[in-house]
């Protein structure tokens, strides 16, 4: 039934200026019910310095991937195929030993949740100082001096004394900005931050926003954020990845993905989101149904069950044929460019007002 | 799932409600203080949560009324006290002109077949125990109510009224997904034909494209039916998509309140600006409006010691000792809108246009900003 149209010689080198490369990642998980495709067949590249938005709902992969660029999956359970090149080293194979090497050193995460992320057992300071005494092999003394001047770039008042906080002393917003500073204690060329302020209040997450904004600037390291809000990437990332069922539907620039999206399941996003300044007498568009079960996605293109465009494409090819990712700007539907042009001129983006 | 639903199954009656604009609910001085015990060996009362300190609103029959502020500020208690769901400490609370603020279960039936509720999390707000049926038809059988042809099809005609398959009546709620749950809590609300429906955060535990569904769902309900709402979010752009008059409430007191434009483009308060400057926005090609921007310093302090005199003013520009010693008055501060009424002693001016200068109080951003700007 469906053509994989995207077959393995798409898997080219690595494009020279990436500094990671993820290349036709496949992740899938046993579970008791079957196999959940959770990621399926995924390429992006990222430069260093440039941060990178990956945007989908719940159940759409960007999660998971991010946790098997960093080794961070079960597996016992997880079935991992392709490549991801960090810096020229591939990560799919590497053994644990490695991994452990450049997690938390080159490479390191950000959670959503920071409550549950850090140890209710240790200190804050020590937390921080963990990854820098294990990876620079300093005394814990010179981690925790360099615990305190983390503490005090991300904006902890008192970090001298906040240093041996347990983590509940600490209100939701401190715990974040510990967090980023645990991140960040190694300098590290890519950070990955999932989620990093769906937890906190507007006013906060403006604070951690442009505090990472900031401090990427003053670190270069490339960062990949992962996200629902189509808001929050738009402010900081410079490229976007939409996701949907385990696959990259779109590609582009900020720019470009807002203001000439490209795939159906992005314009649905856009217009199931109320802004500031639309028009509160348009009613929003949302995307009818619901995401599809990722242990037996639709065949051909996973949207197809929601999009209310196959009509144009016809000849059943949305259901039967999977549409391909081009390389760079682009995105994985059977409308043509042109077709893709004038619908969203002349429907989708009146709507948006 | 069609976006369009047909009301036309909706009992007749319920759109013909009070004339728009008669006050169905109005809160005065409502206060909620929740006790924090401490001590050994023996537990006695050491402080109190102040959730909800001395608010006042007005709910007018078929309009929707939003409340919004960040978590902690008290928005949830206010609809839970509004709802009797718990007991206000002070205040008055009153329903079409009768005071219900400390009426007993015997009193309250009456009315709580008119207030009815949404609740945010439609996987715990639902009985896994309990078919959709049951569910939804159980309101009805608490208040005696036999529908014309019987509870099962009114709870069909329900059914479809929100966009799900009416042979979905025996399902249970495991069954369904977030946005088809909250469908059935919708139902659940609208079985007793309520004047006035306590959304609490209805849409928040969805994703983005469920939301819009369920969204507009509510607002199809409030129009075609005249519910009146009371409309509880933290997010911004949702509360100004769903409700013409707006509050602003900030650690237990509301610090704003008006008409919908008044308050999202010609806002007072301080907070209300640092509200607002923080939604991230997506912005579209050609309306790169320079928007104000302002970045607080650290969180909301804590409700069991609230600041004295003006509960912003530890996270405020402006703040001065009158700040401290005197607590604003909710007035009118000129202006159109006769209803906009700010709680601020120095307030901004009613644009939100960019200033001068950005506002930056964070002290790690404005360390690496300042660094920035600074000529080598």
């Amino acid at each position: 039934m469906t053509t994989l149209t995207k077959p393995v010689e798409d898997a080219a080198p690595a494009a020279s200026g990436a500094f990671l490369s993820v290349r036709d990642l496949y992740v899938r998980f046993s579970t008791e019910d079957g196999i959940v495709k959770a990621v399926d067949g995924l390429s992006f590249d990222l430069e260093r310095g440039k941060t990178l938005g990956i945007v989908g709902e719940s159940g759409s992969g960007k999660s998971v991937t991010n946790l098997t660029v960093l080794g961070l999956h079960n597996p016992r359970t997880t079935e991992v195929a392709g490549e991801i090149v960090l810096d020229g080293q591939e990560l799919t194979g590497a053994s644990n030993r490695t991994l452990e090497k450049l997690r938390g050193d080159k490479m390191a995460m950000i959670f959503q949740d920071s409550l549950t992320a850090l140890s209710p057992y240790y200190t804050v300071g020590r937390q921080i100082a963990e990854p820098y005494v294990k990876h620079r092999g300093v005394s814990k003394r010179e981690g925790r001096a360099r615990a305190i001047e983390m503490l005090e770039k991300v904006g902890i008042p008192q970090p001298k004394l906040r240093v041996d906080d347990y983590p509940h002393q600490f209100s939701g917003g401190m715990r974040q900005r510990a967090m980023i500073a645990m991140a960040l204690v190694c300098n590290p060329d890519l950070l990955i931050a999932d989620e990093p302020t769906t937890a906190l209040d507007v006013t906060v997450q403006a604070q951690i926003l442009d505090l990472l904004k900031d401090l990427q600037q003053e670190f270069g390291s490339a960062i990949i954020l992962i996200t629902h809000d189509l808001g929050v990437v738009s402010n900081i990332a410079d490229d976007l990845l939409v996701m949907y069922a385990g696959k990259a539907v779109e590609r582009g620039s900020v720019r470009q993905l807002i203001n000439e999206p490209q795939h159906p399941y992005t314009w649905g996003l856009l217009g199931s989101m109320p802004r500031l300044m639309s028009d509160v007498t348009e009613q929003l568009t949302p995307i009818p149904g619901a995401p599809p079960s990722l242990l037996a996605p639709p065949p051909g293109c996973s949207f197809h069950t929601r999009c209310g465009f196959t009509d144009l494409v016809g000849g059943g090819r949305c259901s039967a044929e999977r549409p391909v990712l081009p390389e760079g700007r682009g995105s994985a539907c059977h409308l043509t460019d042109e077709q893709k042009r004038s619908v969203f001129i002349e429907t989708i983006q009146p709507r948006l007002g | 799932m069609s976006n369009d639903i047909s009301l036309s199954k909706a009992p007749a009656g319920a759109a013909a409600a009070e004339p728009a604009g008669e006050t169905l609910l109005e809160v005065s001085g409502l206060t909620k203080y929740f006790p924090v015990m401490g001590g050994f060996p023996f537990k006695r009362q050491v402080g109190s949560v102040q959730a909800v300190d001395g608010i006042d609103l007005a709910v007018r029959a078929g309009e929707s009324f939003g409340l919004v502020g960040e978590s902690g500020c008290g928005k949830s208690t206010t609809g839970r006290l509004i709802t009797r769901l718990m007991e206000p400490t002070a205040g008055t609370i009153s329903y079409r002109g009768q005071d219900i603020s400390h009426a007993d279960r015997k009193a309250l039936a009456p009315i709580r077949s008119e207030i009815q509720m949404i609740f945010q999390d439609p996987y715990s707000s639902l009985n896994p125990r309990q078919t959709v049926g049951t569910i939804i038809g159980g309101p009805m059988e608490i208040n005696g109510i036999n529908p014309p042809g019987g509870r099962e099809k009114r709870v069909r005609e329900l059914l479809e009224t929100v966009g799900l398959n009416p042979e979905h009546y025996n399902r249970f709620p495991h069954e369904f997904s977030g946005g088809q749950r909250q469908r059935i809590g919708v139902a659940r609300a609208l079985a007793l034909e309520p004047k006035l429906i306590v959304a609490d955060e209805p849409v928040s535990a969805l994703d983005v494209s469920i939301q819009a569904q369920v969204v507009n769902l509510l607002q199809q309900v409030q129009r075609e039916l005249g519910i009146a709402f009371l409309f509880i979010a933290h997010d911004l752009a949702i509360v100004r998509h769903f409700s013409q008059r707006v509050a602003v409430m900030y650690l237990g007191k509301i610090v704003e309140v008006g008409d919908r434009d008044s308050i999202y483009q010609r806002p007072r308060h301080p907070y209300t600006h640092a509200l607002l400057s923080a939604v991230p926005e997506v912005e579209l090609e050609g309306e790169e409006r320079e928007r104000e921007r302002i970045r607080l310093a650290g969180d909301v302090p804590s409700p069991i010691n609230p600041p004295s005199g003006c509960r912003f003013r530890t996270r405020c520009w402006k703040a001065q000792d009158k700040c401290a010693a005197e607590e604003p008055p909710l007035i009118h501060l000129g202006g159109p809108d006769e209803g906009h009424l700010t709680a601020c002693h120095f307030p901004e001016e009613p644009t939100i246009a960019a200033r001068g200068e950005d506002i930056v109080l964070d002290p790690a951003l404005a360390a690496i900003e300042d660094v920035a700007e600074r000529p080598e």
